[in-house]
């Protein structure tokens, strides 16, 4: 297919051109890394805290849990990598009017919002995650096979697109309203609640919301499950990947309709 | 954003500095309203990670006896803690202040009030108090609702004089709020990108204020250490005053006269520093 090969050196040139914008700034390219390094370390210390004080949550055991968080780590530092910053930042797109010169490339608009800059200091981030990960399989005496860790990849996938179409949804909004930055605030409270156990929420609305509407209690906890051997049935990965699709189509659907509402701010 | 460009007629200093600062107080408000469904997005989506906590904690104590309690407080005492904490926030976080004051710096803006004879922190500060005024107020809207709820779980305050001493704790923990992200905002002065440096501090307030868990619940010895630290009077101590677990303002008051000196001092060193960019 000559217009992936096309894609892909387009998306090539995009990472090579964020690198090159980020070794300008190289303190701060690290200080980034510190920062979302202790925002991790503060995830951990909270649920070290409450396993002080108990054995088990909603029968997750502390490994289980920390295997978990190191899961949503894992899936939300790639998210950043490759969508936040981009997806962040439609807004300002919108308000100034640049919209205009990107939706004037011969290249899909969508794809060039979603990745236009590679933020690559995150990926160190994810292998943070993915030590965590091997830590806490080890100290609860699993090892996964091999299938096991491609199933992990697939439904990490899962989850990446589940958060990718979210945010893109959300960021559409502010084809209406002008200032959105507290669209994206909105988000990070989102996928605050991805880390903790989907069965420390009462069955009820809540639970039913943010599994089937906002499917934020699946995208880690099934890669955790998995990788933990304990998913209780092939319906809660088939879940996480059925939701993926369908969180995809509706921001599609979504980001066609808003496009025919823009009005450029532009001259 | 302009600020004030003329005085009106010429009065008694006092008189003069209250119609000074209160047009800035006036313009803060006109131009915070502006975000108000900005905040009010905000406080309603801030409640999503709030019941979180408050299901994982109903999950913790759902092992436990009935009434049983982890470190001092009973499951209903948990909710109440976070509760509190959540309004006392509400009332008190700095919302774009500190973003605001590092684009002050970064593009100039300071330079005038080089010029006026307008202080910069009290223009700040006014700005900061008209902020939380309608951000308290819109997210009081969603935060009521919450409370509503929950309030099998919501304690009065320990004793009658709880409501008035709390308040007071609570007008600190502002002042000591505004102090920090003030300076911290200021590194603008030296560094490129102050962002970083906003986030790693919140990280430490975040933990150390008594934001993610009541600090009572960890061992001793670290408990009391962090006492020591500015950051509980932000949102432990004084949620603690209204409980009436925690008393003496001696620290707290302390803590916002250290604060208002470093901020003042780290602002005449930074202004070695300017080289008014875009004058």
């Amino acid at each position: 297919m000559p217009s992936l090969s096309r894609y892909a050196g387009i998306y090539a040139a995009l990472i090579r051109y964020s690198l090159i914008h980020e070794m300008q700034f190289k303190v701060n390219f690290l200080l980034w890394i510190v920062v979302e390094a202790l925002w991790f370390g503060l995830q951990l210390a909270f649920m070290t805290v409450l396993y002080g004080h108990t054995d088990q949550i909603a029968g997750w055991s502390r490994w289980e849990v920390v295997l978990l968080v190191g899961c949503n780590q894992f899936i939300q530092q790639l998210f950043h990598t490759l969508f936040v910053t981009n997806l962040s930042n439609l807004s300002e797109l919108i308000r100034k009017g640049t919209l205009d010169l990107l939706l004037l490339q011969p290249v899909n608009t969508r794809f060039l919002i979603s990745v236009k800059k590679f933020e690559i200091g995150n990926i160190i981030n994810a292998l943070m995650g993915l030590v965590v990960i091997v830590y806490s399989l080890a100290q609860l005496g699993r090892v996964p096979t091999l299938a096991q860790w491609l199933g992990f990849a697939v439904v990490c996938l899962a989850g990446l697109s589940v958060h990718y179409s979210l945010m893109f949804l959300l960021a559409c909004i502010s084809f209406w309203t002008v200032r959105a930055q507290g669209i994206v605030w909105g988000y990070y409270n989102l996928f605050n609640i991805a880390r903790l156990p989907a069965e420390a929420f009462p069955r009820g609305a809540y639970r039913a919301v943010f599994t089937w509407v906002l499917p934020m209690l699946l995208v880690s906890n099934v890669p955790a499950k998995l990788l933990a051997q304990r998913l209780a049935s092939p319906w809660e990965w088939l879940a996480l990947l059925g939701m993926a699709v369908a969180c995809f189509v509706v921001s599609e659907l979504f980001w066609r309709f808003s496009l025919r509402h823009y009005t450029s701010a532009s001259a | 954003m302009t600020p004030v460009t003329h005085n009106p007629l010429p009065t008694t200093p006092s008189t003069h500095l209250w119609s000074k600062y209160g047009h800035v107080l006036s313009m803060g408000i006109q131009n915070t309203l502006v975000y108000r469904t900005n905040f009010l997005f905000r406080a309603a989506f801030g409640l999503v990670p709030l019941a979180a906590t408050l299901f994982l904690w109903e999950a913790i104590y759902a092992d436990k006896p009935a009434g049983a309690a982890i470190g001092a407080y009973t499951l209903a005492q948990m909710v109440s803690y976070y509760l509190l904490v959540t309004v006392v926030d509400s009332i008190t976080a700095v919302a774009e202040d500190d973003w605001q004051i590092a684009a002050d710096i970064k593009d100039g803006a300071v330079s005038q009030f080089l010029l006026k004879p307008l202080d910069f922190l009290a223009y700040r500060l006014c700005l900061y108090l008209s902020g939380r005024v309608i951000y308290t107020s819109v997210a009081l809207i969603p935060v009521a609702f919450f409370l509503f709820f929950q309030r099998e779980y919501l304690v009065g305050p320990a004793e009658s004089l709880g409501w008035v001493l709390a308040l007071l704790s609570v007008l600190m923990a502002g002042l000591l709020q505004f102090f920090i992200a003030y300076t911290v905002a200021l590194l603008s002065f030296w560094v490129l990108d102050v962002s970083t440096f906003i986030f790693i501090q919140f990280a430490f307030e975040f933990l150390a204020s008594g934001h993610l868990f009541p600090l009572d619940i960890l061992p001793d010895g670290l408990h009391r250490l962090l006492l020591w630290s500015p950051y509980p009077y932000l949102l432990y101590f004084p949620v603690g005053v209204y409980l009436g677990r925690m008393q003496g303002f001696a620290l707290q008051l302390a803590w916002v006269g250290v604060a208002f000196l470093i901020a003042r001092f780290v602002w005449s060193r930074g202004l070695r520093k300017y080289t008014a960019v875009g004058g």
